[in-house]
């Protein structure tokens, strides 16, 4: 069975991701097998795709919709040096093979040196490609970023790349949905980072498992779309399928005058469908979980999975008061790796190195809140700081801002753009036993570097805790009499 | 990918259970950009040993692999089917596998049968007594044949019918292909292309 129309409406009141989903059916599935989606936007990068093009080439099948297809280079680019060769041979062959592939299939490449080359969820967005209601597919699992606008989005596999090159189509079991309400206002230092940190400790990182998140209520709607992003993002580590968000005229002020945003009359007619991308008042949820944004402070975690994480004004837990036997054993092994005591307050942990990107929180808004933090500030002594924007644009326009220079100043690296340490496959790495608080969604054993020890925190916890060498908040620094310029992250006369 | 219906050919006895899709292909071999040429990370550490069964000249050129539970398990790599296939594997029999193996093989036309455990004790112990003895596996009439033994296998309906008729997931969407031209053909012009950039 085909639809009619992309924007078909039935009666049943249904929630936002059910319509996205419905309005991209090509075909339906017959019991108990899997719908055909049509993919609207198809974001290609080199550790995932090389494969997918070789499949391609054994069977003799073209690229169906290159115009729907963008490639860049992210997760193996160096972040200093980026004229040179790249040193690292796996490395030097994936960035030579997604070109070699590129140019072959006729895919739009933006490689080291160009202002669109980055991260390739920091990418879609700065183009104006992620829109409402679209579908988006890329294989890699952050992929749910781009829902901060109302997109379903997901990441996929290689042999799922491979299917959508070919078909511009994925066959998609349909999901359940879980909304995730926010209401009320944060407090000063808390951010959009502290707010999902917050729903995977309470869900748990397989909470998700089967779901689309839809993240809802004014502490959402308050949020810029960088802060969405960084919701949205790290949705995968609540194992969701996808995380979104309504779009509403922050979305679309976002969006308006973005290289390849709708224009004139297309642009009218896309608000006016953009528009109707609500859940309905009487939909239902397959599951609900509400956060009470008043309650939010800072948020970091002690363990090696994003789940394990409490504020910051609290103590490492002690594994033997949880219940769940598994999670028991899961948190002793963690404390182990991350040589940490139970009990230890969380802001008496110091830090060998602060990592400040990742498609979590590497955009201008990101980098204007850690800058108005550590302006006219030195960092700790012996405190490893790298800020690395995520894409070739964001470094431009935070340059012109000048942040380059307050990060210079401040004593921190000020890099190019990539995955940098958010996985380390590029030089920037942890070395054993380092520890370090970062921006970035995953604290696995080894991720950022063998043996590295990873804190997950907002980008105004990672300033703090670059200058006071210990897990901080802003809050510390006035504590401290720091007196921190807070323009962007309403900080501003906090005392608690 | 090629049509299925009978393979032929050298029959290899693995008496091991639980081989993992570490043991099939160790993760150093993921770092490829290509998606065949793995033969040589097949069974790496154990290739290792020259005694190994693989490395028995009697066993060159096999094409079916005899072997015991919980075949793939681990890491979902596809690389696990892709190694079996490039060394010239088309059908492995076990009497248990991983389900993610058994779906990537299937996406890939490896036939992947199920045999009871008695019956795969009867098949090693024939294939030991002649080493290099040839096997076949009828997936028309879903059975393997090694030596006087002739045992059915089960593979799932779905499956099957894809091997039989060689389509790959990709194939198969195609055959939606006017849906999908038609669905294009109603797609508005307000959503996003990335050619050209303004
Ligand atoms: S920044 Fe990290 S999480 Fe994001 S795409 Fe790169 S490696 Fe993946």
């Amino acid at each position: 069975m085909t639809t009619d129309s992309v924007s078909t409406t039935t009666d049943r009141p249904r929630t936002l991701a059910e319509k996205v989903w419905a309005s991209h059916l090509v075909a339906e599935g017959a019991k108990g097998e899997p719908d055909l989606l049509y993919i609207d936007l198809h974001l290609v990068h080199e550790v995932t795709s090389p494969q997918a093009f070789d499949g391609l080439r054994l069977a003799g099948r073209p690229v169906r919709r290159p115009d729907l297809t963008i490639a860049t280079e992210d997760h193996n680019t160096p972040t200093l040096a980026i004229d040179k060769p790249i040193a690292e041979p796996t490395s030097r062959k994936q960035i030579e093979t997604l070109r070699a592939n590129a140019q072959e299939f006729g895919i739009r490449l933006h490689s080291l040196g160009d202002v669109e080359q980055g991260i390739v969820h920091v990418v879609g967005p700065q183009l104006g490609l992620t829109m409402p209601g679209i579908t988006v597919v890329c294989g890699d699992s952050h992929t749910s970023t781009h829902g901060a606008f109302g997109a379903l989005a997901m990441g996929i596999g290689t042999s799922e790349v491979e299917h959508v090159l070919a078909t511009q189509t994925l066959p998609l079991k349909p999901f359940k949905t879980m909304a995730i309400t926010v209401e009320g206002e944060l407090k000063p230092g808390v951010t959009a980072k502290d707010i999902i940190l917050a729903v995977i400790a309470k869900i748990g990182t397989g909470g998700g498992q089967g779901y689309v998140l839809e993240y809802r209520g004014s502490a959402i709607r308050a949020l810029s779309m960088d802060g969405r992003m960084t919701i949205c993002n790290m949705s995968i580590e609540a194992g969701a399928r996808a995380g979104m968000v309504a779009p509403d005229e922050t979305t679309y002020a976002y969006l308006k005058g973005r290289p390849h945003a709708p224009e004139g009359a297309d642009w009218d007619a896309a608000v006016e469908y953009w528009n109707t991308l609500r859940t309905d008042d009487d939909a239902l949820f397959d599951a609900e979980v509400y956060l009470d944004a008043n309650e939010l402070e800072p948020f970091v975690t002690w363990g090696t999975n994003p789940g394990q994480g409490v504020s910051l004004s609290e103590s490492v837990p002690d594994p033997a008061t949880i219940i769940d036997a598994n999670e028991r054993a899961a948190a002793e092994r963690a404390l182990e790796y991350m040589d940490l005591a139970a009990g230890t307050p969380m802001k008496q942990i110091p830090v060998d190195a602060v990592f400040m990107g990742s498609c979590t929180n590497s955009r201008l808004d990101d980098l204007r809140a850690f800058t108005s933090i550590i302006k006219g500030q030195k960092k700790a002594e012996g405190v490893r700081v790298m800020v690395v924007p995520g894409s070739a644009r964001v470094r431009l326009e935070a340059e012109a801002e000048g942040l380059d220079k307050i990060v210079e100043e401040f004593g921190a690296e000020w890099r190019f753009a990539g995955c940098s340490m958010c996985l380390g496959m590029n030089p920037d790495q942890l070395a054993p036993g380092e520890r370090c608080a970062s921006t970035s969604n995953r604290n696995f054993e080894g991720r950022q570097g063998k043996g590295g020890r990873t804190h997950l925190v907002s980008p105004l916890v990672a300033a703090a805790t670059a200058i006071r060498g210990t897990l901080s908040s802003p809050a510390d620094l006035l504590a401290d009499g720091i007196a921190v310029d807070t323009e962007y992250t309403g900080v501003e006369g906090v005392s608690a | 990918m090629d049509k299925v219906t009978t393979v032929t050919g050298v029959a290899v006895p693995l008496r091991r259970s639980n081989v993992d899709t570490d043991q099939i292909i160790p993760a150093v071999f993921l770092k490829r950009v290509t998606k065949t040429g793995y033969d040589d990370g097949l069974f790496h550490e154990w290739r290792k040993d020259p005694q190994f069964i693989l490395n028995r000249p009697e066993y060159a050129g096999a094409r079916i692999l005899i072997t015991g539970s919980d075949f793939g398990t681990g890491s979902s790599r596809e690389h696990a089917v892709w190694a079996l296939r490039d060394f010239g594997f088309a059908a492995v029999i076990s009497p248990k596998f991983a389900d993610i193996f058994r779906g990537n093989a299937g996406k890939q036309g490896l036939l992947a049968g199920q045999v009871d455990e008695a019956t795969v004790e009867q098949f090693w112990a024939e294939l030991e007594a002649s080493p290099g003895m040839e096997a076949t596996v009828d997936l028309e009439a879903r059975t393997v044949t090694v030596g006087n033994i002739t045992a059915p296998f089960e593979i799932d309906d779905y499956t099957r019918w894809r091997l039989l008729e060689g389509l790959d997931d990709i194939a198969l969407t195609l055959r939606d292909e006017q849906a999908i031209t038609d669905f294009e053909a109603r797609r508005e012009s307000w959503r996003p292309t990335t050619l050209p950039a303004r």
